[in-house]
């Protein structure tokens, strides 16, 4: 199949392939991962297999099984492949969470919530492809979306609600349920960006003044910029969540960036993205704090133990890990949320958590996929943001672990205990697979003009239909 | 827009592209110190878990891993622990190891790159793995003769045989019980080291290799030795007289014994331990020759024994007065019991200064050997003629000398008293060294508070009898 050729004559219908076979394959390929860690892991601390093997198997693969049919009812042109790595990085965190529920005397539970976690996200991503037969009605209310998101993003800072936990104040508590309103608020603030950057993406690049060989805009273009750019402070200042300020702003500027085809955002935002931590560094407490655990963390070993500690896991992880259940994950402080990525390293290996690495980028190479394909510039520029919010978290929170940067609270998607950004990314897959049908089901069918690109060849993602 | 969608896709793959090379400089840099910093409780916890070998004497462990259940699957056992505290050292979650389980720490874990065969075999097999066994060369009745004699005295023993160079007793007291500080119950653990560390006498000392102290008059053999091989013989005449005015200083130095004349014989010398001729002798033979001499013996020279030891000291660029001084053993020489008895071993060994070694064989549990030790020569400090000359004379010391104490009867002994003065306000050290001819062994007897008149007979008085039960156990 994979001899090019041309299409002989223009009366060739070329599609995508569906794949669904395959995907369901996949899916039930990658279910087996987290399956079988949990089932190791109970192997090897209890010396019997789990008693709820079976049930547990059956919500398991049906969760699986569920997801893939609502997807092939409904979407059947979605990108195969994003659906079975969430799947196994889903699996592989509940495993990790069970696991360390395992450590204390009673064993904890909370795989069970994360578990009910990972059906909610389910029930709420099958809600948007069933709900959102096309992504581009999402562009209909940039100004709505854009409040509303702003609103749920300074929500933690309203005085009865609003919950500090661990130094940041990120979550809400209402009737007796907490959550991270910014989790939401990223996909609020994502869909109300790129309906705003597609609708202005001209003026933006365009009109208004140059300045320093920058298309300054005008002003009125310019005022919901600047309520990001002080909202994403506000983040930071009053929220003190660095990890959260900086994903915002990087979402922010890579669509603008996309949006506007200038280099010169990305440029101007990196300045004041270094100047803004040049100042951070210089007038708060705990940014100096966290560069010197990341640069000198045994300067201190008390204040810095966990990071210490996590380092103390890779060491004795090693290059294949101790095994589920065989590692000490526990010694780790918060090893089930932000530090996931250490107690994988120390049970799986390093190993373990560079192929964990390579899912995260194929997952976020099939989000730009998606982006490139996408026939309207308001998918394209969802689909890339979404994907590249995931990398920035990725980036961010590895390599806070590994001491490659220093820690900023994110969580890692798909895999940290917290219910609001399991549910959360969930659904923004929903939405990238609901791009992706559309980007790939047989362009006649779609008003939507046909990008050449893809229509160049025959190859192994796509086949003749119709003559 | 695809353009920038390209770029910022290359942007993010280099993103993950340094997660990776992260995870690889963890792994290949940073792995290898994280895994040896003390306070990495995986790794103490780990290696607190293991089943280490035994630390035998004979066929009788000495130091053993016992199972039990809990958070640590073994403890550390010692059942003599007092007698063998100074070779075994302890082992502790909290203060690390020391004497042979520090220094054969890896063997006994299991974890020596020697062993990693076995591990493998042990992963794929499933099996626990264990430790090797450790053999010594120690003898459990001179030991055991050696702390007896020791009592309750500040001090330390060492008994060695001269022709191989195996150790047969390591003593140093007082001594303390490691089992205090195996113990899995860590308050008890922390409270125990709080107590041995701060105890009056110091218990957790190894006297015998680890501390070194003024040798006082045994170091007038390495004088003497110099002497000889300088071409002095036992009977060329030495001045004696009762106070010897040190060149270049206010200073003089006395006789704490009866020479026996002011004009005596290097071997009469010896006998009485006379101090102003071998002050005498040292201001003839010069700062240089002397610590030619003592390094030969191996002061200023790595220890090399299985267990960690200090290194003995002799000073450099020594003037007149301060040659005299060093010459009886005073002034800034300083040397371990242990260096001591190797003085005398080369001598009883014709010159020949074997390789101490405590451990005789490293074996696994299905009883291969992983290491076995065998004799090896260090080198010659003296020809010999000249060390038979000094066994003549130690002969005679102790036939006829300030050594009379040692006397066993129909056994051959030489040997050297020592007193050194450590300040004027403490108890003088004594010692003793020598060695027999049957069983061909070399001991030194140190007691660090003697509380005795600071002369020589009074050192031969309290360290010879050490000595001697030492000699007499290994008969």
């Amino acid at each position: 199949m994979s001899v090019t050729k041309q299409p002989a004559v223009s009366t060739d219908v070329i599609v995508f392939r569906k794949r669904r076979n395959v995907e369901l394959a996949l899916i039930l390929f990658a279910q087996v991962f987290g399956f079988g860690g949990w089932v190791i892991t109970h192997l090897s601390l209890y010396s019997t297999l789990p008693d709820n093997l079976v049930p547990v198997g059956a919500i398991w693969f049906g969760l699986g099984v569920a997801a893939h049919l609502v997807v092939r009812f409904r979407i059947p042109y979605a990108d195969p492949l994003i659906l079975p790595i969430v799947f196994l990085l889903n699996g592989i965190g509940l495993a990790m969470i069970y696991r360390i529920d395992q450590i204390p005397e009673p064993p904890r539970t909370d795989a069970v919530d994360q578990l009910m976690m990972t059906a909610l996200g389910l029930v709420l991503f099958s809600g948007v492809i069933i709900a959102l037969r096309d992504h581009r009605r999402l562009q209909r209310y940039p100004y709505l979306l854009f409040i509303a998101g702003l609103a749920m993003l300074l929500m933690p800072l309203l005085p009865v609600i609003g919950v500090e936990s661990g130094g940041a104040q990120i979550w809400i508590r209402v009737f007796g349920f907490s959550f991270q309103p910014a989790e939401v608020a990223k996909i609020l603030l994502a869909i109300a960006f790129a309906a705003y950057f597609y609708e202005k993406r001209e003026v933006l690049a365009l009109a208004g003044k140059r300045f320093m060989g920058i298309e300054l805009p005008r002003a009125r273009d310019l005022g919901p910029i600047a309520i990001m750019w002080l909202a994403s402070l506000a983040v930071m200042v009053f929220q003190n969540d660095l990890g959260t300020s900086l994903l915002f702003f990087g979402l922010f500027t890579v669509m603008i960036y996309i949006a506007t085809e200038r280099p010169a955002w990305p440029i101007l935002a990196s300045i004041m993205f270094v100047g803004a931590a040049i100042a951070a560094y210089n007038f708060t407490n705990h940014v100096p704090r966290r560069v010197n655990a990341w640069l000198d963390p045994f300067s201190d070993y008390d204040r810095n133990s966990q990071i210490i500690n996590a380092q103390f896991g890779f060491a004795w992880g090693g290059l294949f890990g101790r095994g589920w259940g065989e590692g000490r994950p526990g010694l780790t402080h918060l090893a089930k949320s932000d530090m996931i990525a250490a107690a994988l390293g120390e049970e799986i290996g390093i190993v373990g958590l560079m192929a964990i690495i390579m899912l995260y980028a194929v997952l976020i190479a099939r989000g730009f996929k998606t982006a490139l394909i996408s026939p309207d510039g308001f998918g394209k520029l969802l689909a890339a943001g979404l994907s590249f919010t995931f990398a920035l978290q990725v980036f961010a929170i590895i390599g806070g672990v590994s001491r490659l940067l220093p820690l900023t609270g994110l969580t890692t998607p798909f895999m940290s205990q917290g219910g609001s950004s399991l549910v959360a990314n969930w659904m923004i897959i929903g939405i990238l697979l609901v791009i992706s049908h559309r980007g790939r089901m047989p362009q006649a069918a779609t008003a939507a003009p046909q990008s050449v690109d893809q229509m160049a060849a025959v190859d192994d993602h796509t086949q003749v239909i119709a003559r | 827009m695809n353009g920038p969608i390209r770029k910022v896709a290359t942007f993010v793959s280099l993103l993950m592209a340094m997660l990776l090379l992260n995870l690889t400089v963890i792994s290949t840099v940073r792995t290898e110190s994280l895994n040896e910093d003390p306070r990495n409780r995986r790794v103490r916890d780990a290696e607190f878990s293991r089943n280490r070998g035994a630390i035998l004497v004979g066929n009788q462990p000495i130091s053993q891993s016992i199972e039990r259940s809990g958070r640590f699957p073994y403890i550390r056992s010692y059942p003599n622990p007092e007698i063998w505290a100074p070779v075994t050292g302890w082992y502790s979650y909290d203060y690390a190891r020391s004497g042979l389980e520090q220094s054969f720490n890896a063997e006994l874990a299991g974890t020596s790159s020697e062993q990693s065969v076995g591990r493998i075999v042990d992963v794929l097999t499933g099996r626990r793995s264990q430790g090797a066994n450790i053999s010594t060369t120690l003898h459990a009745g001179a030991q055991q003769a050696a702390m007896r004699a020791l009592g309750e005295m500040r001090g330390a023993a060492v008994a060695m045989n001269y022709e191989t160079g195996e150790i047969l007793a390591l003593a140093s007291t007082p001594s303390y019980d490691p089992n205090e500080l195996s113990t899995v119950d860590l308050t008890a653990e922390r409270e125990a080291w709080d107590r041995l560390l701060n105890a009056k006498d110091e218990p957790l000392k190894n006297r015998a290799t680890r501390e070194v102290y003024p040798p006082g008059s045994t170091f007038k053999l390495i004088t003497a030795a110099a002497a000889l091989e300088d071409g002095l013989v036992p009977s060329s005449m030495v001045d004696s007289p009762a106070s010897l005015r040190l060149p270049n200083s206010s200073r003089s130095m006395g006789n704490s014994t009866n020479c026996g004349g002011t004009r005596v014989t290097l071997e009469q010398a010896l006998k009485t331990s006379c101090n102003t001729a071998f002050g005498n002798l040292g201001i003839s033979l010069g700062g240089e020759k002397l610590q030619a001499m003592a390094e030969k013996f191996g002061f200023n020279q790595e220890q090399s024994i299985d267990i960690a030891a200090a290194t003995s000291r002799f000073p450099a660029e020594l003037d007149q007065a301060q040659a005299a001084l060093t010459a009886i053993g005073q002034f800034d020489v300083a040397a371990s019991p242990l260096q001591m008895v190797q003085v005398a071993a080369a001598i009883a060994n014709d010159g020949v200064m074997m390789k101490p070694y405590l451990v005789s064989t490293v074996t696994n549990k299905d009883l291969t050997v992983l290491s076995a030790a065998s004799p090896s020569r260090l080198g010659q400090p003296i020809s010999r003629s000249t060390a038979e000359l000094l066994q003549q004379m130690m002969v005679a010391t102790v036939e006829d000398g300030t050594g009379r104490p040692a006397q066993i009867d129909g056994v051959v002994l030489g040997g050297k008293t020592g007193t050194a003065q450590s300040a004027p306000d403490r108890p003088p050290y004594a010692w003793f060294v020598g060695y027999a001819e049957d069983p061909k062994v070399a001991v030194v007897a140190f007691v660090e508070n003697a509380d005795i008149e600071r002369n020589d007979i009074s050192g031969g008085r309290l360290a010879a009898p050490i000595f001697k039960a030492i000699v007499e156990a290994l008969r």
